[in-house]
């Protein structure tokens, strides 16, 4: 098994509205994956597909090895989950929602606290979930996604409404399960978390991945300008093009001590995807 | 196994903070205790209040829970969570159903032991409640697995457990009702209470309530069949 996550020409329709118009996704080992794209484009679709929660119009989809049309327990032992309705039980504490699984999962008790510290909801342990603000129920399902030690592990929206501590805390957490060997795939529309967080991404944008590679590739590939920025010290700005025409006068501004910063123009993730949905995500 | 002692642990916990659930369980057998300790009438029949509320804590408590406990964890999206860590919908089942039919039992036990039943008799009377309660796990289960959330399941719950717990009662006084309470397995629970000791089992009666059993089973599956519980 070379991918831990294939989908080949994968359509969904639901009545006559389609949704997915042919997705094709290949995610190695390891890595985290993060598929982008606005609200509504179809991200929490494609998860419920490889999940076995929903089933496709037309198309193959494989998580580690098997069809996800028809799930076994043994890939279901071997992945976590956090959907965007969370499914905690709402009148169990934090501990008591972790103890369930604990058993299901087959995982000594002492797990429970582990998972608990990593998220920071120690002490909040014996709370009844119905107490907790929202981040807290969202830390609490990460703890229970990845209590199993998961080889994949799929995370819808993980930081979506969070304030940045809570988000800073589970981008820990996420680089933490990569290192231990778990595949991650992640949706967002937060551009900046998934440049700093992922490996690759791609753009998904009315049914279609529109865009594929590492951050920075895809940044340089829309590198349309490939200009030099310079602003100096006197507050004049000098827009230069990149290569050895400008050599001669960028060394002159920097053996004159007059450079205050120098950019290149590549634009950034959200620049490239605004130019190529044509709108903002929100 | 493991997992439905699992599902069974966690259903205990989260039914002592589930009030609307641990009313149902609980009502009769204390109406019963308070009853029977508090009113004697003259010419009033042996265990009156005792069999009375029995056949209607069949009819209602069983078939309330299953169906409440079903469509909150579908609403709520636990069910969903529990099947994608390897739990089986069968596991999960025999876990709230045993969790049910236990709890049950017992508040049948406290209903007998109420009335004044013991030994030999106390024994027929929890093997009647016992087999009337699993028939209405099974309309609780189909109700529950066929709707969405919990109000779409507490519209169809309420109507179901009205007609099977209060006809018993209704049949007392009114005839007509009584012919055609007969073919419930309600009703029947109710004749066979009240006929220990007395008229003991016909086949009639196993027969009534082997059917219901039957057709609510066969609701289950279709209900099962139709939305496969998520
Ligand atoms: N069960 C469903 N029935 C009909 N339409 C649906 C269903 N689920 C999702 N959709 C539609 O599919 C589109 C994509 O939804 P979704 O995958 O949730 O988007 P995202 O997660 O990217 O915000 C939306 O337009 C949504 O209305
Ligand atoms: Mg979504």
């Amino acid at each position: 098994m070379e991918y831990v996550i294939e989908m080949r020409n994968i359509v969904k329709k639901f009545a006559q509205k389609e949704v997915l118009k042919g997705v094709n996704l290949k995610v190695s080992h390891g890595e985290i994956f993060g598929l982008l794209g606005p609200s509504g484009a179809g991200k929490t679709t494609i998860i419920k597909i490889l999940t076995g929660q929903l089933q496709c119009t037309e198309g193959v989809s494989t998580i580690l090895g098997q069809d996800t049309a028809a799930l076994t327990s043994f890939v279901y032992r071997k992945m976590g989950m956090m959907m965007d309705n969370l499914g905690l039980y709402e009148r169990l504490s934090c501990y008591d929602n972790l103890k369930l699984f604990a058993k299901i999962y087959d995982v000594p008790q002492g797990r429970i606290s582990e998972v608990l510290k990593q998220v920071d909801l120690a002490e909040a342990a014996k709370v009844p979930v119905s107490k907790l603000s929202k981040g807290m129920r969202g830390r609490l399902a990460l703890a229970r996604a990845v209590m199993n030690e998961p080889e994949l592990l799929f995370l819808d929206e993980p930081s979506s409404g969070l304030d940045p501590q809570a988000v800073t805390m589970i981008h820990q957490l996420i680089r933490k399960e990569q290192k231990r060997g778990a595949a991650i795939f992640l949706t967002t529309h937060n551009m900046e978390e998934a440049g700093k967080l992922c490996d690759h991404i791609a753009l998904l944008n009315e049914g279609k991945i529109v865009e594929y590679g590492s951050p920075k590739e895809i940044c340089l590939r829309y590198n349309h300008q490939n200009k030099l920025q310079i602003r100096l010290l006197d507050g004049r700005n000098v827009v230069l093009p990149n290569g050895k025409f400008a050599a001669d006068e960028v060394k002159e501004y920097l053996a004159k001590e007059m450079v205050e910063t120098i950019h290149s123009t590549e634009p950034s993730l959200e620049t490239v995807f605004m130019e190529l949905t044509g709108r903002r995500f929100e | 196994m493991k997992n439905m002692i699992a599902i069974f642990q966690k259903q205990i916990k989260d039914t002592l903070k589930n009030k609307s659930v641990l009313v149902q369980f609980l009502i009769f057998p204390v109406m019963s205790i308070i009853m029977e300790c508090s009113i004697h009438i003259e010419g009033m029949p042996e265990h009156f209040f005792a069999n009375m509320f029995a056949a209607m804590y069949v009819g209602m408590a069983p078939l309330v829970a299953m169906s409440a406990i079903i469509s909150e964890e579908k609403e709520k999206n636990t069910l969903r969570v529990l099947f994608m860590s390897n739990v089986k919908p069968t596991e999960y089942l025999a876990g709230v159903g045993s969790y049910i039919w236990v709890i049950c039992m017992l508040g049948g036990c406290v209903i007998g032991i109420s009335g004044g039943y013991k030994g030999a008799v106390l024994l027929s009377f929890l093997v009647i409640v016992g087999a009337g309660i699993l028939v209405s796990m099974l309309i609780g289960a189909a109700i529950g697995t066929s709707s969405k959330n919990q109000m779409a399941a507490t519209s169809l719950t309420v109507p179901v457990m009205v007609v099977f717990s209060f006809l018993p009662m209704l049949s007392m006084f009114n005839e007509s009702i009584e012919k055609i309470a007969k073919i419930t397995y309600s009703q029947q629970v109710s004749i066979l209470i009240n006929g220990m000791g007395k008229s003991g089992v016909n086949l009639e009666n196993v027969v009534i309530i082997s059917c219901n059993l039957l057709a609510a089973a066969v609701l289950f599956g279709y209900a099962y069949k139709k939305s496969g519980m998520t």
